[in-house]
């Protein structure tokens, strides 16, 4: 006859209402947990789903995430012309926010390298990937954009063609992939009148100058489009990725490129490693010690409904030793509870949180590493949670019975 | 110090003193009580309230030590002195049954399964403790509530349910606090002739502390007691 499990059969509202609330609390922690996991995946996803082998990047920065690189677009040539590099593809990524529906909508704009990438490496859960050079772009459905929907950024108006699944960038916006040239367009719109003080004064200086007064092309051209303008260069990118051939070793190419003065040379894993320990770390920081009180506040809870639950039973604590129970079956008693209690709030909380953390505004990653530690601490912290009820229940006299 | 002739003292006491608080607090409980008590013997302990009976049952029953005196059960030294001799909670469990006022059932198990506890945790298979604990609910006139909860039981059903527990590992010794405290008088007598019948019938030494003067016939002897000491009584 197991005591335990009569005993909650008898009184099984409370332990259900018991087990309810420890359960919430240890999801609280389960969250804490998730919430941070979930920060690490979304600071790499676009690192891990890129699969890089270098980051070439604006010289003694620790861009393109971390913080704000420009590098010119045309290195991208200059990095294909290394030895050992099988591809080179410039990397635009820059956050804006707009408004949509009266409501803020926050996107992280990542330019692909067009025509060589099309993002079908990317998980599309609707549509297809990028199927021409302009105006149009791949969504992440955490944006709530539709399929087909035209949007405007800048001038121009770009078609939601294919939604992408769980890309979010470090900070949780979604992202939106376009091509390259339209990153950049949408990266330094400016206005017409902008536009047209900006050339007038090209042409201004162009005019006070030798040049323009001994070539007078010179002049006309500084009234035209920037991007007819030889001397003025292609528009910026954030940072160019590179993966090198098989037969090469990636440090063999990092050395080289490291020698050039104008830029820095990064390997993949060195990128995580400036998101994680530089973004993330803080939030890691603050999310592990809110865990920590949270799980003391949940061991304290359930020490005081275990000492509770004994105190209650006190009486027939007193009986069973008087008619000469072992001290194992009353600490059977007890601990058997204490074990059920976290058990079964354990369950509670992996319920609830697999049915609430998709609602959260954040992700919420579960990984079975941190499910397996935290069940390890849920039954420790059930069995020196009744350390006290088992410590009352030892002193009681069976003499009380006489009280 | 009396003994039943035909059979020899499952429990004697001799010299047992009693003694709570010290200096100008001390109350003596029980002054140097000698007793014996054999198998199939039912006695009864009278005497006024504060005159000592519950404690020198406890003292009988090894739920408290005695200051000085000497405890025997089966022939068994328990107690010499305040020194425990044995594990006495392991010698209540198989040489005692306890009865009470109130009942004291373990509230979320069902009349059978109390009487069932007292086995199991004597270590008893289950099939056993299940067939014995149905054969003295029967033969206390319960079996029909086995499967009930103390709760659903009257005062009178829940001491026969505290009777049958009593006598589940067939106890050397009953003892008994005022058990018909909490039940009227004729349900008083039924659960006092109850316990002449399981002392003559089960082989058991019986020792009933009570008020209650109308079901002293009953007995076999009569103790009183007074001011801690304790007296043959001619009721």
């Amino acid at each position: 006859m197991n005591l335990a499990r009569r005993d909650i059969q008898h009184n099984i509202g409370r332990f259900v209402l018991t087990t309810f609330g420890v359960g919430l609390l240890l999801m609280l922690v389960m969250g804490m947990g998730g919430i941070y996991r979930g920060l690490v995946q979304d600071a790499t996803l676009l690192v891990d789903r890129l699969a890089a082998d270098l980051w070439v990047v604006q010289k003694d920065t620790r861009g393109p995430f971390a913080e704000i690189s420009r590098i010119p677009g045309n290195l991208e040539d200059r990095v294909l012309a290394v030895p050992g590099v099988l591809s080179s593809n410039a990397f635009v990524s820059h956050t804006m926010q707009r408004e949509r529906n009266g409501k803020p909508l926050r996107i992280t704009v990542q330019g692909l390298s067009w025509p060589q990438d099309k993002g079908d490496w990317l998980p599309i859960v609707a549509g297809h990937a990028l199927g021409q050079a302009h105006y149009e772009m791949l969504a992440d459905e955490s944006l709530k954009l539709s399929l087909s929907e035209k949007i405007k950024f800048g001038k121009d108006f770009y078609t939601v063609i294919g939604l992408t699944r769980a890309m979010t960038s470090p900070s949780g916006d979604g992202m939106a992939f376009f091509t390259l040239g339209d990153a950049q367009s949408i990266q330094f719109d400016t206005s017409g009148e902008a536009i047209r003080l900006e050339r007038s004064a090209r042409y201004a200086r162009a005019q006070n100058i030798d040049l323009g007064q001994t070539q007078p092309q010179t002049v006309e051209r500084a009234l035209g489009p920037a991007s007819q303008i030889p001397a003025l260069g292609p528009p910026l990118v954030s940072a160019v990725i590179v993966k090198v051939k098989p037969a090469f070793n990636p440090e063999q190419v990092q050395s080289i490129i490291a020698k050039w003065p104008d830029v820095s040379v990064y390997s993949t894993q060195k990128q995580r490693q400036f998101l994680v320990g530089g973004i993330v770390e803080r939030s890691r920081r603050q999310l592990g010690l809110f865990r920590m009180l949270l799980i003391i506040v949940s061991a304290i809870i359930m020490a005081l409904i275990l000492y509770t639950l004994t105190l209650d039973k006190l009486h027939d604590i007193a009986m069973l030793k008087l008619i000469g129970a072992k001290n194992g079956v009353i600490l059977g008693l007890i601990l058997q509870q204490a074990l059920l209690l976290g058990i079964l709030a354990y369950g509670v909380a992996y319920l609830v949180g697999h049915w609430l953390f998709p609602l959260f505004p954040r992700r919420v990653v579960l990984i079975s590493d941190d499910l397996w530690l935290l069940a390890g601490i849920v039954i420790v912290v059930s069995i020196i949670s009744c350390v006290f009820g088992i410590a009352k229940a030892l002193t009681v006299e069976p003499n009380e019975v006489l009280a | 110090m009396k003994l039943n002739s035909d059979n020899p003292a499952t429990l004697k006491a001799e010299n047992l003193t009693k003694v709570y608080g010290s200096g100008h607090t001390e109350v003596v409980a029980v002054r140097n009580v000698s007793l014996a008590v054999s198998r199939g013997e039912i006695v009864a302990l009278l005497g006024p309230s504060g005159a000592g009976k519950s404690t020198l049952l406890a003292l009988l029953g090894l739920i408290r030590p005695p200051n000085t005196g000497r405890i025997t059960i089966d022939e068994t030294v328990v107690f010499e002195n305040h020194e425990a001799k044995v594990n006495v909670r392991t010698f209540r469990r198989k040489k005692f049954g306890f009865v009470f006022q109130k009942a004291n059932l373990i509230p979320f198990l069902t009349a059978a399964e109390n009487v069932r506890l007292a086995m199991e945790i004597d270590d008893q298979p289950a099939k056993v403790s299940k067939r014995r604990a149905m054969e003295l609910l029967d033969y206390l006139g319960v079996a029909e509530r086995a499967e009930n909860l103390p709760s659903q039981l009257s005062g009178g059903e829940q001491q026969r349910v505290a009777v049958a527990r009593a006598l589940a590992n067939r106890p050397s010794l009953i003892l008994a606090d005022e058990p018909t405290a909490a039940i009227d008088s004729v349900r008083g007598r039924q659960v006092m002739e109850l316990f002449a019948k399981v002392a003559h019938e089960q082989n058991a030494g019986v020792i009933v502390v009570t008020h209650d003067h109308r079901a002293l016939d009953v007995f076999d002897r009569t103790l009183e007691m007074e001011d801690g000491q304790l007296r043959e009584s001619s009721t």
